[in-house]
């Protein structure tokens, strides 16, 4: 599975977005398309438990969830040391 | 210039997804967001109905009144960490807020006092609304 299946597989299980997941670009507006603060914790275990590794604080914002691009930088970024 | 005023900020949690975090992600999702004194409130005696050790309930009012203090706060992108912004339980049963690090800094700069809180919960969904007043 591809690191971008894989976070579309998270998000599919733990987003709670209004429109289905399959219908999102890498720029889509995740908060915009339903997911919620607390939503967007429950994606960040879920990727934590999918790639195995623990977000540091400083990368624990908004911003760092807001798209798939943008988790795909993070994760990234997490696997780049 | 800080603009002085009152800013009041609200939060709704299904008390559902706040159980089905707890099943899923266990310990782990509890420690990221609540705080040790928090944790000791929201602890039961056994489990509930859901299998749970936790009154999710209460844990879903302080997870609102979290989101409601970012509200208040306005921090744009800087999100501080859920534990920075705590619920503290009264002897006398009500909360106050206690802000630390970035919660704590970004009060101050937008001259922030004391935040006042008013939680609720039923089965199904809890809320929060957070208050508070700018000093320039």
């Amino acid at each position: 599975m591809t690191v971008e299946e894989t976070i579309r597989g998270v998000l599919s299980d733990h987003g709670r977005l209004a429109i289905p997941v399959e219908s999102l670009t890498d720029e889509t507006d995740l908060f915009g398309a339903g997911m919620t603060s607390h939503a967007s914790v429950n994606v960040m275990l879920a990727l934590e438990d999918a790639f195995d590794f623990e977000f540091p604080e400083k990368m624990l914002k908004k911003s760092t969830f807001e798209s798939i691009d943008a988790i795909r930088s993070a994760v990234a970024e997490m696997a780049g040391g | 210039m800080t603009p002085s005023g009152m800013r009041v900020g609200m939060d709704l949690v299904e008390v559902a997804q706040v159980a089905e975090s707890v099943e899923r992600f266990g310990e782990r999702y509890v420690s990221r967001i609540y705080t040790d004194h928090e944790i000791a409130c929201c602890r039961r005696d056994g489990r509930d109905s859901r299998g749970t050790t936790y009154a999710v309930e209460s844990l879903a009012a302080r997870f609102a009144a979290k989101e409601a203090v970012l509200k208040v706060l306005r921090p744009g992108d800087e999100q501080p960490a859920w534990r920075s912004i705590e619920l503290h339980r009264m002897t006398g049963g009500w909360c106050e807020i206690r802000l630390s690090g970035r919660a704590a800094e970004l009060a101050t700069e937008a001259g922030l006092g004391e935040l006042v809180v008013s939680l609720s919960h039923e089965a199904t969904l809890a809320a929060a609304v957070v208050v508070g007043w700018c000093t320039p």
